[in-house]
Order: C-alpha cells, then sequence, then structure tokens
C-alpha cells in the first residue's frame, strides 16, 4: 500500500514538473528529478579521519583543558573554607547532651556552644551554611510532598492542599499549611556565632537573614496568602505542620517580609537538595570595610539551639563557613578533572603519533584481502 | 513459459469442446415453466453452495424485496480499512498488536497507580500518545489515499441496460448490479464479472486481455454463450428470460462453473470460456453484451486482490533480540533497585526517618512492600532502555529509504518509462545482506524479444548475416539514443487509455542507414511505449532482413508453384528443395496458435488482405534521413482512433518497401505520391499483428512474413497464409494438437489447398523431433538433412539460440481417416482423455520429414554479464533456475558469464529411462558427484597450486526432483555450495520454490528471488526478497515482489548501492538507538536517593529527550548517511560483504555500545556529581546540566558515528540544540506554580549564568567520548580493518591511493 501510494507521490510530483516544462500534451514522465537532494548527492563533507586530522584534535584539547584545569583548580584553592560538625555523636561534643536528649515534644529548647578557631581571615563575604549527611532530601515520595501552589499564596489551596501532601495534608481535620513532608521537616536549628576577643568577650557576628534565597523563589513562586497584612487571619483556619513547634506565620516575627511563605530559610529548605549530603545557605556575613577582614581569624563561638534531630537515621549536622568565587564553592574536583583530561589527550595524541609514524611505512602498501 | 502457457491454452481448448457437446447434449426441447420454477424452489435451500443470478430488468420496478439478486454485492468497492466512525478503536486495536505499544501503553498506565506513580500520569502518556498518533495519521492519510482510488474506480462509466428507456445508458460502476445487462465496447475495461451473451464478432468470440490480472499480454478469447451463439440479430436484453445458477464467489480465475436455464427450460453449461473477469480490457471485439455474475468485492479479480506483505528483516529480527536483551537488562536494574531500596528501607529499622514519606494513608509500608513497588516504579523510571521512539524511527527512515530508492534516475528506464518500485517496505535493509541470488533466465538474464536469427532449411544454412548486423545495431545504436530521443518530443505519444489504436503514419522512403537509425534502440524504445498492451511486437523483433539467398529461393519456388498452378501441373514436379521451403515456411506460419489483428481495426479480425494491396498503399515521403520527425496523418473518419503513431507499423511496412524495388519482381512498386487524405488507409488494415502466446511463435511468424509468407487469418477451422506469387492461399486447418511440456512440440493438420494432400507440420524441440524423424533408410537425401541439420543445431545451441525443428509428414487419406477414428474416439472417452489425446498425438507425430530448424535469438538484457560478475565479486552466489532446455540454458549461461570456460562443469542428469528408480538408487549415481569436489581441490594443488579449481553445476529437472528429496537434498547442498554456479534447467516453478527455501532453510543465508513471469512467482514468495522483472511477461511476478525492477542490471545499484547503504544506515541508527538509550543517568542516581526511584532529571526532559531533542539528527543520520560513495559501491563490489557478514551490526557491537553507554553514563553522572558535591545545588538545578551534557554527549556521540556531513547534519545536530535550549527556557519561564516536583522555574535561566554550567558542558562530552573517538581513530589510522565498523572507509581510503 505504501509503495503505491509513493508512486502517487512521485507522479503528483511530476506533474508540476512537467507542466513547467513542456505542453500539455507532453505525457507526464515518471523520470525523477535530478536533483542534488533526490539523487542523494548533496554536497557534502566526508572527513577521513588521518592522522593529520586526528591528532592535532588531541593536542588543541589538550593544550586548552590544561590551562581551564589550572585555573579552576587554582580559583577552588583559594576560596577560605571552616566545617563545624555539631550533631553529638561523639561523647566529647558540646551537643552530645542535646542530641541524646532529644524529643519532638520537648518545649524547653536545647542550647549548646561549640567553640572554634580560624586560623585564616576570611576577608570576603562569608556565606554560613548548615550541611546536613545522610538526609535524603531527594527521596521520590518526599520530593513530591508539597503543594505549590498553597506555597503560592492560592486561597483553595491553602484551605485544600493538593493530595500529593498527603499524609502531611491535614491535621486534626484542618488543612496544613505549609503541607507536605518536606515542609513538615523544616530544618530548624538556630546557629549564631560569636566571636571570642582575646579578652574573651562575645561578641555577636551579624548574621544577614535575608537574600539567602533565590529572587525568583522569594518574588514568585513563593506567595502569602491574602496579601502580607495579617498573616495570622490569613492562615486562619490552618494546622502547623506536625513537627513544627510554631505556626508558618510566627517563622520570623520580626520581619513581616520574612514571614510566613516567603520566609527565606523556609524557601531555601523547600528547595530539595539533590545529593543526600548537602548544605543549604543559612546566613551571609556581610564585609564591612575594605581593611578589616569579615572573620578575622581567631576564637569563634557557635551557639546551637538544638532542636533538629538526626541521629536517629544516622545523619549528621554541619555549620560551614566559606567564601565562594566566580565557579561557586570550594571544589577542586572540576580543576582536576580538566588537567587529568587534558592530560590524557595530549598523552593520547602523543601515543597515536608514535603509533602513525610506525605504521606509516606500512601503509603505503595496503594488503587489504580483496 | 511458453511451454506452460501452451499447455494451459490446451486445456481451455479440451474444456471448450467439452462444453459445446455438453451444451449440445442438454438442448431437449419444450420444458414447462412452472417446472422451472419448481426447480428453482427447490434449489432454494441449496443456496448456500451456488448462486442465481436473474436479470435486472424484469424486476426493474422492484428494487427492494422482490428482486432476487438483491442480496449480492454490488459494484460499489471499499478497499478502505476504516470509516469516520471506525477509524480510531480499530486504527488503535491494530496498533496495539504491536507488542511494543502495548508494552508502551502499560507502562504509560502504571503511572496512574498512585504507589506506583514516577511522573504525572497525563505527561507519561505524552510519548505513547505522540507514536500512536503518528502512526495512526500515516494509516489515515494511506486510507484516505486507497478512498479516493475506490472513488475513482466507482465512478468510472459504462452502458447499462436500462429498461425504462430501453437502451443503454451510462452509468458509474458503482451502480451496476448483479443481474444488469452491460454493454462492452473495444478496449473499454470491464466492470464486474460478466457473463459474455453477445458479442458482434462474427465468430462469437470476444477478446479480452488480462494483463491487469495475471500479467499474461496475449489475447484471450471468450466465447459467447452456447445458446446465444446462433442469434443472428443483435441480441435483446428484453427477450432474455434465462435464470443462471452458478458458483459462489471464489477466487480461482480459471474457473466457472455454472448453467443457464432458459424459459424453455433448456439448460446451457457455462465455462470459463463464457465469463469477462472484471479489470480485464476489451479487446479486437466491437461491442460485447453480458449479463454481471458478480459485482464489486465478489469478482474474482478483487478476491485475488491481497494487500502488501510484511517482511521482518534479518536487521529487524536481530535488533528484535537486542530488544529483549535490553528488556533484561532492564529487569536486573529495576530488580537490583528494588533490592536496594528494601534495604535501604531496611536499615532504618522501624525508626522511619523524616524523609521516608508514609504511604497517604499514613501507614507504614513494609521494606519489602515497598521493594515491590519500587520494582515497578523503576519500570517506569528506567523505560527509556526500551527505545519507544526506535520503531517509529525505523519506519521512518525506512519510508525515506524508499522514497530515494524511488528518486534514484539510475534505476529509472526510459524504454518503459517505469522505475524500480518498493513494494515492500520494511526489507529495504535486507538488499545490503543477500548471499545467494536465484534467477530465472528467460525475461530476467534475456530480454525475452525472441528474434528469428538463422535457420537451416533441407540441410541447408542460411546465415541471416544482414539479420546479424541487425541486431547488432540495435546495440551501438545506444549511443544515438540521446539523439533520437530528444525528437520524440515531437512525436504525439499514444493515449493511455486508446492503447491499441494507432494512426495513420505516413511513411517515409530513407536510405538503408537512415531506416536503421529509425530502427534503432530509441525507435525500439518509443515503439514500445506505443505499443506496450501488445506483447512481442518491438520492430527489433518484427523487422527481420531475410538472408537473400534464401529469399530468391522463396520467390523462384513461389513463382515455379505459381506456374504451376496456373498450369495445372502437380506439384510434385518441384524440386524437392525447393518445396521443402516453401513447406518450411507454411510450416513456420501455420503451425502456431498466433492470432492476428490489425491494429488500426482491432474491432475485426483480418479477413481480407493481400500483400498487393499493403504495398500498393504505401506511402512515401522523401525526406532527408537526418530528420527523424514524422508527419502523421490525422484520420478524421474513423470512430476508433486518435491521433497516434505507430513507428513499428512504418519500419515494418518500410521494410517491405525498401526490399521489393530491386529485385524486380511482378508485383513490385513504383513510388507512390504521398497521400494525405487517410482515405485509402481505409480499405487497409495496415498492419498486421500478431498475438502469440510465446514470443518464439511471434518470432517465427515474423520470420515467415519476412519471407513473404504472411499469416493473415486465422480462423478456427482455416488458416489464410498469404504467399508471394501464389496470393492467399487457405489452408483448412483440421487439427491442431497443442504444445505441451511432455511432448515439447505442437503439429497441425492442414488440407494444403494446392496439392490437397492432408498435411501434418510439426514444430518442437530438437530433441523431440529428432527421434522422430523418419528412419533414414529412405533415402539419402534425407539422412544428408538430418545429419546436417543436426550439426548446425549444435552450431546453434553453442550460439545460445534456441532452437526448434520443423517437420511435415504427408498423410494418405486411409492414413489420416485411421487416425482420425482413433482421435475421436479419444476425444469423446470419457476416462483417461487425456492420457488417449496424449497417445493419439504421439501417433501422428511419427515418421516425420525434417524440413528445418530455426535458431531465435533470446537476446541477453544489456548488462548483464557486467552485472553478474560484480555481484559475484560482492560476494553473491548466483543460481540461474531456468525453465529452459539444458543447452540453451547452459549457452545462455556462458554468454553472461554465469558460467566461466575455465571452470569444470558438473552435469547431473538422471537418465531419462528412469523414471521408476527410486531415490535410492539415484544415491549411487550421485555418490562420484559428491565426492569429486571434495577431491578435486587437493587433486588439482599440485598442479596449479594457487588456483583453486571452480566449478559450474549444471543439474536439470528431473534430475533436480531426486536431489531435492529428502535424503539427498544435504549432499545437493554440499556439491552445489562447492560450486561457483548453479544451473538448473528444466525445473518446473515448484522445483524452483523448493530449491530456494532449501537453500534458504538449510544454509540459513539471505535468499533473493528474481524473475519475471508467473513461473517465478513461488520462488519469489519464498525468497528474503522477490524480485519482479516489470518486462516482457506482464505483472504477475511484479505483483508477488518485494520489488519490481525494470531491467536485470538495475539489481546491481539497487543491492551494490542502495542495499549497502541502506543495510549500514539502518544498523548504525539501530546501534546508535540502543546506545543512546542505555546511556540511563538516573540509575546511578538511584545509589544517592535510596533507590527511591528518583530523578534528577526533569519528568518532561526525560520524556521528551529521545522524542524531541534527540530524534532529528539520528534520522537525518539514517536517511543520509553514506559510509561510501555510490561510485565507489559500485566500483568495488567486495565492500558489500559487509553487509553480508552483518559487520556493521554483529551482536558484539551491541554490548560494545551497552558497554560504552556504560562507560559514557558514568562520566555524565559522575562529573556533574563531583562537581556539585556537598554544595547547595538543588535537585533539579543539578539535573538540568546532565540532561543538557548527557543531549551534547549523544549529539558529538553521533557525530563521530556520522560519516558524511551534509548541511542536513549540520542544521539537525544545530536544531536540536536549540529545540533543547528553547523548550528549556520556554519551560521554565512558563509557570511558576507548575510542574510538580520539579518546579524548575528560572532554572534553565540561573544555570545559563553559571560558569560552572559551561565548564561542564565542556568537559564531560570529551571525557565521555575520549575512548570511542581513540579507537574509531585507531581503527581508521593505524589499525588494519579488524575493527569492522571502519573497515570500509578503510578500503575507501586505500581505494583511492
Amino acid at each position: 500500500m505504501m509503495a503505491s501510494s509513493y508512486n502517487a507521490k512521485e507522479e503528483d510530483g511530476h506533474n508540476s514538473g512537467a507542466s513547467n516544462n513542456g505542453g500539455a500534451g507532453v505525457v507526464k514522465s515518471k523520470k525523477p528529478d535530478n536533483t542534488a537532494f533526490k539523487q542523494q548527492r548533496l554536497p557534502a563533507w566526508q572527513p577521513i579521519l588521518t592522522a593529520g586530522t586526528v591528532l592535532p584534535a588531541f593536542f588543541v584539547i589538550g593544550l586548552i583543558f590544561i590551562p581551564i584545569g589550572i585555573g579552576l583548580f587554582v580559583s577552588s584553592n583559594n576560596i577560605k573554607e571552616f566545617e563545624i560538625d555539631y550533631t553529638g555523636v561523639d561523647i566529647n561534643n558540646p551537643c552530645y547532651n542535646c542530641a541524646k536528649n532529644f524529643s519532638w515534644n520537648s518545649t524547653t529548647p536545647c542550647v549548646c556552644s561549640v567553640p572554634f578557631t580560624l586560623e585564616q581571615p576570611f576577608e570576603s563575604n562569608v556565606f554560613m551554611y548548615y550541611g546536613l549527611s545522610n538526609f535524603y532530601q531527594n527521596h521520590r515520595r518526599y520530593v513530591k510532598s508539597r503543594d505549590d501552589s498553597q506555597l503560592n499564596g492560592d486561597q483553595s489551596a491553602l484551605k485544600n492542599p493538593s493530595k500529593e501532601c498527603e499524609p502531611y495534608r491535614t491535621s486534626e481535620g484542618q488543612p496544613i499549611a505549609p503541607c507536605g513532608a518536606i515542609a513538615n521537616s523544616l530544618f530548624n536549628d538556630t546557629l549564631e556565632l560569636y566571636h571570642i576577643d582575646s579578652n574573651g568577650t562575645r561578641n555577636t557576628i551579624p548574621l544577614v537573614k535575608k537574600g539567602i534565597a533565590w529572587w525568583t523563589d522569594k518574588h514568585v513562586k513563593f506567595r502569602n496568602p491574602g496579601g502580607n497584612n495579617n498573616l495570622t487571619v490569613a492562615f486562619q483556619g490552618t494546622s502547623k505542620p506536625v513537627n513544627w513547634r510554631k505556626p508558618v506565620y510566627e517563622l520570623d516575627p520580626s520581619d513581616p517580609e520574612n514571614n510566613g511563605f516567603i520566609n527565606e530559610d523556609f524557601i531555601v529548605w523547600m528547595r530539595t537538595a539533590a545529593l543526600p549530603t548537602f548544605r543549604k545557605l543559612y546566613r551571609i556575613i556581610q564585609k564591612k570595610s575594605s581593611t578589616t577582614p569579615t572573620l578575622p581569624s581567631g576564637k569563634y563561638l557557635l551557639e546551637i539551639t538544638y532542636n533538629y534531630p538526626v541521629l536517629s537515621f544516622d545523619g549528621r549536622k554541619r555549620m560551614i563557613l566559606s567564601t565562594i568565587s566566580w565557579m561557586g564553592g570550594k571544589n577542586p574536583f572540576l580543576g582536576i578533572a580538566y588537567i587529568t583530561v587534558g592530560s590524557i589527550c595530549f598523552f593520547l595524541g602523543v601515543v597515536l603519533l608514535i603509533i602513525h609514524h610506525k605504521y606509516d611505512t606500512r601503509n603505503n602498501s595496503p594488503d587489504i584481502p580483496n | 513459459l511458453s511451454g506452460v502457457l501452451q499447455y494451459s491454452e490446451h486445456n481451455i481448448h479440451l474444456n471448450f469442446k467439452q462444453g459445446l457437446a455438453m451444451a449440445r447434449e442438454g438442448e431437449d426441447p419444450g420444458m414447462a415453466k412452472a417446472s422451472k420454477v419448481k426447480r428453482q424452489r427447490k434449489k432454494k435451500p441449496k443456496e448456500n453452495k451456488t448462486r442465481t443470478v436473474h436479470a435486472n430488468i424484469l424486476y426493474d420496478n422492484a428494487k427492494g424485496e422482490e428482486n432476487p439478486n438483491r442480496n449480492y454485492a454490488n459494484n460499489k468497492i471499499k478497499t478502505t480499512k476504516y470509516t469516520v466512525l471506525s477509524f480510531l478503536p480499530k486504527n488503535l486495536f491494530e496498533q496495539f498488536h504491536r507488542f511494543a505499544n502495548v508494552y508502551f501503553v502499560f507502562i504509560a498506565l502504571l503511572n496512574f497507580v498512585p504507589v506506583v506513580n514516577a511522573f504525572q500520569p497525563e505527561l507519561a502518556l505524552a510519548p505513547v500518545v505522540f507514536i500512536l498518533s503518528v502512526t495512526a495519521i500515516k494509516d489515515l492519510w494511506e486510507d484516505y489515499r486507497r478512498h479516493r482510488s475506490d472513488q475513482e474506480i466507482n465512478h468510472m462509466d459504462c452502458l447499462v441496460y436500462s429498461r425504462a428507456e430501453r437502451r443503454y445508458v451510462e452509468r458509474y460502476w458503482k451502480e451496476v448490479r448483479v443481474g444488469d445487462f452491460i454493454r462492452l465496447r473495444c478496449n473499454e475495461i470491464l466492470p464486474a464479472d460478466v457473463l459474455l451473451l453477445s458479442s458482434s464478432d462474427p465468430d462469437r468470440l470476444c477478446h479480452i486481455e488480462t494483463a491487469t490480472l495475471d500479467g499474461e499480454t496475449n489475447l484471450k478469447q471468450r466465447q459467447v454463450v452456447r445458446s446465444f451463439f446462433d442469434l443472428d440479430c443483435d441480441f435483446d436484453p428484453l427477450k432474455y428470460n434465462g435464470i443462471i445458477e452458478c458458483e459462489k464467489p471464489n477466487n480461482d480465475l480459471n474457473r466457472f462453473r455454472g448453467y443457464i436455464i432458459h424459459q424453455s427450460g433448456r439448460r446451457d453449461a457455462l465455462y470459463k470460456e463464457n465469463l469477462l473477469l472484471r479489470g480485464c480490457t476489451i479487446r479486437n471485439t466491437e461491442e460485447a453484451v453480458g449479463i454481471v455474475i458478480y459485482a464489486g468485492h465478489e469478482t474474482k479479480a478483487m478476491l485475488n486482490n491481497n494487500g502488501p506483505r510484511y517482511k521482518r528483516s534479518k536487521l529487524e529480527r536481530q535488533m528484535n533480540v537486542h530488544v529483549f536483551w535490553c528488556v533484561i537488562i532492564l529487569l536486573v536494574m529495576c530488580l537490583f533497585a528494588a533490592v536496594g531500596h528494601g534495604l535501604w528501607m531496611f536499615q532504618y529499622g522501624d525508626k522511619r526517618p523524616v524523609f521516608d514519606v508514609l504511604s497517604p494513608e499514613g501507614t507504614d509500608l513494609s521494606p519489602i512492600m515497598s521493594a515491590i513497588y519500587l520494582f515497578l516504579t523503576m519500570i517506569i523510571v528506567f523505560q527509556v532502555l526500551i527505545p519507544i521512539s526506535l520503531f517509529v524511527s525505523i519506519e521512518i527512515v525506512k519510508i525515506c529509504q524508499v522514497y530515494f530508492i524511488h528518486q534514484d534516475m539510475d534505476l529509472y528506464d526510459e524504454e518503459t518509462d517505469s522505475h524500480l518500485q518498493c513494494r515492500a517496505l520494511n526489507i529495504t535493509e535486507d538488499l545490503g545482506q543477500m548471499q545467494y541470488i536465484f534467477s530465472d533466465k528467460t525475461g530476467t538474464l534475456t530480454e525475452n524479444k525472441m528474434v528469428f536469427r538463422r535457420c537451416t532449411v533441407a540441410g541447408v544454412e542460411y546465415s541471416h548475416d544482414a539479420n546479424a548486423r541487425r541486431l547488432a545495431m540495435y546495440q551501438e545504436m545506444d549511443s544515438e539514443e540521446e539523439d533520437c530521443t530528444s525528437h520524440s518530443g515531437t512525436l504525439p505519444r499514444r493515449d493511455s487509455v486508446t492503447s491499441h489504436q494507432s494512426a495513420r503514419v505516413v511513411l517515409r522512403s530513407q536510405s538503408t542507414k537512415s531506416h536503421r537509425r529509425t530502427g534503432s534502440r530509441a525507435e525500439a524504445k518509443r515503439a514500445s511505449i506505443l505499443s506496450k498492451h501488445t506483447a512481442f511486437s518491438s520492430p527489433m523483433e518484427k523487422d527481420i532482413t531475410p538472408d537473400p539467398q534464401l529469399l530468391d529461393k522463396v520467390n523462384e519456388c513461389s513463382s515455379q508453384m505459381d506456374f504451376m498452378r496456373f498450369h495445372s501441373q502437380p506439384m510434385s514436379q518441384l524440386p524437392s528443395d525447393l518445396a521443402d521451403i516453401i513447406d518450411f515456411f507454411i510450416a513456420l506460419t501455420i503451425c502456431n496458435t498466433v492470432v492476428v489483428s490489425s491494429p488500426n481495426q482491432p474491432r475485426q479480425k483480418v479477413k481480407l488482405t493481400s500483400t498487393k494491396s499493403i504495398q500498393s498503399n504505401l506511402l512515401r515521403v522523401n525526406k532527408g534521413s537526418s530528420s527523424s520527425s514524422l508527419i502523421t496523418n490525422r484520420s478524421s473518419n474513423r470512430g476508433c482512433s486518435s491521433l497516434l503513431s505507430s513507428p513499428s507499423a512504418e519500419s515494418t511496412l518500410t521494410k517491405l518497401d525498401e526490399e521489393q524495388p530491386p529485385r524486380g519482381l511482378e508485383h513490385s512498386f513504383g513510388p507512390v505520391p504521398p497521400c494525405y487524405n487517410g482515405k485509402a488507409w481505409n480499405l487497409e488494415d495496415g498492419e498486421l499483428r500478431y498475438e502469440a502466446e510465446s514470443p518464439d511463435e511471434a518470432a517465427l511468424v515474423y520470420a515467415a512474413r519476412a519471407y513473404k509468407c504472411s499469416l493473415v487469418g486465422r480462423l478456427p477451422d482455416q488458416v489464410t497464409v498469404e504467399l508471394p506469387h501464389l496470393g492467399k492461399l487457405s489452408f483448412e486447418l483440421l487439427h491442431t494438437l497443442g504444445f505441451d511440456s511432455t511432448r515439447k512440440r505442437m503439429s497441425v493438420v492442414v488440407r494444403h489447398p494446392l496439392t490437397d494432400q492432408i498435411t501434418v507440420y510439426t514444430k518442437g524441440a530438437d530433441s523431440a523431433i529428432m527421434d522422430l524423424i523418419k528412419p533414414p533408410d529412405t533415402g539419402k537425401r534425407q539422412i544428408k538433412i538430418v545429419s546436417r541439420t543436426q550439426n548446425y543445431l549444435n552450431l546453434y545451441a553453442a550460439d545460445g539460440l534456441r532452437t526448434l525443428c520443423i517437420a511435415k509428414k504427408i498423410l494418405s487419406k486411409e492414413q489420416y481417416a485411421c487416425w482420425l477414428q482413433h482421435h475421436l474416439q479419444a476425444e469423446t472417452a470419457i476416462q483417461g482423455r487425456e492420457e488417449l489425446l496424449f497417445d493419439s498425438a504421439l501417433r501422428l507425430e511419427t515418421n516425420l520429414q525434417l524440413l528445418g530448424a530455426t535458431g531465435i535469438e533470446d537476446r541477453l538484457q544489456d548488462g548483464v554479464p557486467e552485472t553478474i560478475a560484480s555481484l559475484r565479486m560482492a560476494g553473491l552466489q548466483i543460481w540461474v533456475l531456468t525453465g529452459d532446455k539444458q543447452e540453451t540454458a547452459v549457452n545462455i549461461a556462458y554468454a553472461c558469464k554465469l558460467l566461466d570456460p575455465e571452470e569444470e562443469i558438473l552435469t547431473l542428469n538422471a537418465d531419462s529411462q528412469v523414471r521408476g528408480r527410486t531415490a535410492k538408487a539415484f544415491h549411487s549415481n550421485f555418490a562420484p558427484f559428491e565426492i569429486y569436489p571434495s577431491s578435486s581441490p587437493s587433486s588439482s594443488s599440485h598442479t596449479t597450486p594457487f588456483t583453486v579449481l571452480r566449478l559450474g553445476l549444471v543439474i536439470d529437472g528431473r534430475t533436480l526432483a531426486y536431489a531435492l528429496d529428502k535424503s539427498l537434498e544435504d549432499k545437493f547442498l554440499a556439491v552445489a555450495r562447492s560450486c561457483r554456479s548453479v544451473l538448473c534447467c528444466r525445473s518446473t516453478p515448484l522445483q524452483k520454490s523448493m530449491v530456494v527455501k532449501l537453500v534458504r532453510n538449510k544454509l540459513k543465508v539471505m535468499t533473493l528471488a528474481i524473475g519475471d513471469g508467473a513461473n517465478d512467482v513461488s520462488m519469489i514468495q519464498v525468497a528474503d526478497v522477490g524480485v519482479g522483472i516489470s518486462g516482457q511477461e506482464g505483472m504477475q511476478a511484479v505483483m508477488a515482489s518485494d520489488f519490481a525492477l525494470p531491467r536485470f542490471r538495475y539489481l546491481q545499484k539497487l543491492l551494490l548501492v542502495h542495499g549497502h547503504w541502506c543495510y549500514s544506515r539502518l544498523a548504525n541508527m539501530i546501534l546508535y538507538f540502543f546506545y543512546k538509550n542505555a546511556v540511563t543517568l538516573i540509575f546511578w542516581y538511584q545509589f544517592y536517593c535510596g533507590f527511591s526511584g528518583s530523578a534528577m532529571i526533569d519528568q518532561w526532559y526525560l520524556i521528551f529527550f529521545n522524542l524531541m531533542f534527540s530524534a532529528f539528527p539520528q534520522l537525518i543520520t539514517g536517511t543520509l548517511d553514506k559510509d561510501v560513495s555510490a561510485e565507489t559501491l559500485q566500483q568495488l563490489p567486495q565492500l558489500y560483504v559487509n553487509g553480508q557478514n552483518s559487520e556493521e551490526y554483529k551482536p558484539y557491537m551491541f554490548w560494545m555500545n551497552m558497554i560504552d553507554a556504560f562507560y559514557q553514563s558514568l562520566v555524565c553522572f559522575f562529573i556533574p556529581y563531583f562537581a556539585y558535591a556537598d554544595s547547595d545545588v538543588d535537585l533539579f538545578t543539578w539535573g538540568t546540566p546532565i540532561t543538557t551534557l548527557a543531549l551534547f554527549t549523544i549529539l558529538v556521540h553521533l557525530g563521530i558515528e556520522t560519516k558524511t556531513w551534509t548541511w542536513m547534519n549540520w542544521l539537525s545536530i544545530a536544531f536540536s540544540t536549540a529545540l533543547f535550549f528553547t523548550v528549556a527556557l520556554c519551560y521554565n519561564a512558563s509557570c511558576p506554580t507548575c510542574y510538580t516536583p520539579s518546579n524548575p522555574y528560572w532554572t534553565m535561566q540561573r544555570l545559563l549564568q553559571d560558569p560552572l554550567f559551561y565548564l561542564l558542558c565542556v568537559i564531560t562530552p570529551v571525557a565521555a567520548l575520549l575512548p570511542r573517538y581513540t579507537v574509531v581513530n585507531l581503527c581508521l589510522t593505524e589499525y588494519k580493518g579488524q575493527c569492522g565498523f571502519r573497515l570500509v572507509n578503510k578500503q575507501v581510503t586505500l581505494a583511492y591511493r
């Protein structure tokens, strides 16, 4: 059937062709058109790969990649990073007790302080992260357990959250706002950083909590229901997530621009991490003046309000201080990868060159079996 | 083939006579109408067995209930599969027959199960819906085309008798009903199966051409129903009152039984000779009237109409195995993930971590249940591993390949204005993998244009040198082709409908040279276009240049006879050699079943003509020899004619004209002034046209005509021959003993009008005739003739000519009477009539007197030896299976370089007398041959150590029957395999197919069968690829074939170039598909998401990745890529071995690709993994770069695999990239709250500002493709041909050095 349809198709084509060429009396010929496309003679570049064309490619790749790799490696190494694990697994850890005695129901928060020392000053803006390990924020069911419409301030979704939120959709007959497992498991440790002077006084380091979320998240994706005027009213008739100690409209009572669904800590948490070991931006320590480093070297104290249990799933909690460069945080891998690939290319180029030279004389008398 | 045809015709003849006898018996007068009605009622319960047809006009007013024909199908045809309503369900139902579709729908539906679902259910449906709808649209389009062609056919006109108007009125075909009377005019196509009731032909015959049904181009005679035979006046439908009972509609074209019950109660039997079949064309009959018996879909033509065949190609079979492997890999991966998930769950014990979400009901899932659910989820997530788009892509690529094959100019034949047809769409790549070719000889290797070449009469050879030169001329003229065809545009072409008519052409006189020029190939081409519907009538076959010596003798002889007749002298006084000559030509002229017709008056058979009047009307126009434009003469007073030209007629007449004047005979003609009014032609019938059953017959008749012995008319009991000087002679035709393949001869018994003797003329194969020659003791001269003729016969056979012996026998009245008595007994015998007739024929054909022999050349088609040579070089085994006799076949085989003189020929001939021998006895016969080839190489190696002894095997049909026996077939194959070429002669169609089947099944090779005739159909159908030659013998082979070629030599390009390309393109594409789909990055991710079935790649990207983003470049490459150019492939046929050995797609390559995909997926996953390790990247911001770089990797991979870069390749890759980014940017900007769970809002936009993204997109493809690129280069530049996939390129590079 298809074959016949092709016949017809050609005839159609030739109708037009014939009428262009001859008069009405010309019998249409089935002769195919002599076009480059139909005769499969399109001008083509046929790369016959020879040593002459192949080898330069290897060397060029090598020569480009190695410098890039070195550049990346250097810039990664210039990034200063400091990490401190405050999970409290170890008995010596200041947070050991908090970790041990944790219960979701306790009303009094457990506070522990971890002292640490920065050997080198952090010159530019410092980003303060909290890091979690073994926390599978990318679990399939976990990732889905949210309602974006609700988070976007949709009234109907607020009262009637999506089924995806199950089983964290309703609590005691009232819809949960924000619903879902992600919101329910919001990281709720509070971290505060103090600089210990040489004379032992604790100076609070100002931590900026704005600007840690994506601009689009904060201004487009997340919105409080019914405007931002009175969140208590807006969230009337909803219930707080079961694991939360306070409702969503009390996340940051001090700043209405950072309260409710548009609380930046909340937004950051809602952007689920890709890998089970991840960090999330917590605060930014801004450089005050060009002369003094943001964080001079010296003793510091990290005060943690220990609310978030991770030991049950063998998780870890960290606090990370890091500066960033144009390519993000400290990660020497990409630099090393570039150097390695570049070197391999270069090496292969050399090997191929040698092989080629060795075989070149033989190639002139090909012994292809016919 | 001719034998088969003649034989069947013989049967028809017998049946016909039988029919007449029966009809006569049934002529019992006077039966009451009442009894007829009663019988009819009795019949009613039996109606499931028969069909009763009443004339519709009797029931014209009763359209509904009363019309007895109401239950029969009307003539409206509907070949469409769907209606508007049924399209969707029916099409879907058909599509779900394909397992893959069911699988994909299953997966999509799995998404609707909440516990399992991985993607948004609606989205998961998208690919399946897309693919189903693409296929549905394709089907719809096809169906629409069918609908349109149905409409066209349904709205063709025909004349149907209307009772109201008492005349025939024009109706559409679809309005024709069973029981209608329809009137058919010359050249009309039959709208339905019609019982012939009346014909304008005086013999109550109607000629039909059945080319559209069985492809046979000769005319078939159909007979008016016996009881209407004697009607003198025109048939009047109103007087018709019969009732026809016949069999139910069936698809047997050669069977029709029934009877007609007249009002008088008389019953007349009906046979297939009374039935005109739908689709045939009325020829040579001015008008015929019949009653419709079967209409529409119940016609035999429609019942025979089978749809296209679907074959599965070797490559696809191989592919399916690997798809199956993919399924296993998929299941293993799913199982692995499920177990992993179970363990991961288990390690947490009872303490459910906060990120392990409970089921919606809030219940806890046990690790085992969770793992089971996850298994199903993973099937969805990993579904890309099974290439859903592969099947659709393969279909698209194949359609494109078919399109390109269709478009190839080199496969277009100008002569017949036809090009290659791909009738099977899904086996294009099989063309690249052929190992054995089974070819028919006649019509496939040769042109099947039988040309009289030379003859020997009474022991004297007439070499016909001029004729030989003429034939050579046709070949030489090829170079002048362009020259001539450029003028052909000025020729009025034949209207496609009125195919059988040709207009008067004013002839021109010209020098011999210019005549030859016009008789060149271009002329032949034009002529064959014009006379497409008449078989065997190209000028090459018709213009025989007579041997001057023989012509003189003929003239002398006939003038003497004329003289003797004039003086009433007995003819026996004629010198015996001259008598032999005239007898020889008379035998050539009348010993056949050729039907004479005239192209100008196809309605009437030629009754009265004389050469004299033909020649007196030759119109001569003096013209420059360089001009080849023809002045055409419009005849305005002919109803049936139109402005047409007939160069074939022209050239023949010119020939007659040319030959005559120098002879100075009494009937020579001076130039006749040009005459343009065409009046003279009215009296004349122009040129006679011979409709022969086999080209041999036509060739002989044309040859005789060159000697002025023209057959001018044939009636059932009389043959009219025109002889020089003697004028028209009518031979009373007493008997015709038709050709059959056992006797291998045919005879006619005539009463000679001059001598009044009863003469038998016999014509047949030399082996058949020579045994029957009168014992040589009858005279010295006879002995000499026989031995000389035998010599010449051997000579002819060595020249590759088909030989026929002509003999005669004079019967005395008593002998004849004696024989006739027996013969009549045989004819009327009830039991064993066939055998009795056979014996009767044998009795007659004894003690013959040899007259002479003819050598007919069946010319090889152009380029056959070259094609065979290059196909051989390509590693193809070529077997020729022919029905021809051994000598001819061997000679043709030598001529086309199939057999080489250096080869040793093994000939397997079973003794003709050992019919009863058992296969076991044969076994012992066969044993020496079996040992011979195995031992010979060792023995020959002593003398010629470096040349392998080449063997050719020739086996004849009877021996083949033994060789194909179960117990011997393995031995036969062993022998045949060690031979370079195999030639099977005298094989029946069934044997042909058995040989193909044997080789195909036993040797597990790819077979191609090529043939042109009905006897090749079974072989074509059995082979992996069947190729039909759309040549002389019509369409039957073409109908059965997968590919139809106009010429044998096109096979070279079809296989070597298109086959190679199609195979290598498709093989590479399939491999690439497997690779592409196996890059399953998500699998690695499972290790980092607790085997939860989570995907970092947005589900949109995941689903559309293969369907859209990466689909186009591979389609372009799969369609256009050329590993080697067409020229090189033709110059180096050995490159074809690539496909034969499946070197582009070996199982190990699949696994290599899988490993490569494994490696590449590792790289593509882990480079981003480490680059983003322990960062604040979120799931989909991390997944999007992975998608992007996977796309780049896949595209660059394709780039490495692409061997030819056209602008379309570049464009497609650019398009793919652009499409991805456009879609991603639009998608990520469109809706901030939709597309859970990925929430891709602004992700891509942010990524594009991130230098890390670009750095990743550069390094990952490079790292991923480095191994492949290196290996490819190693293979290419250094390695000597052991990496299969670059072997070809290597060879080509070397070839160009």
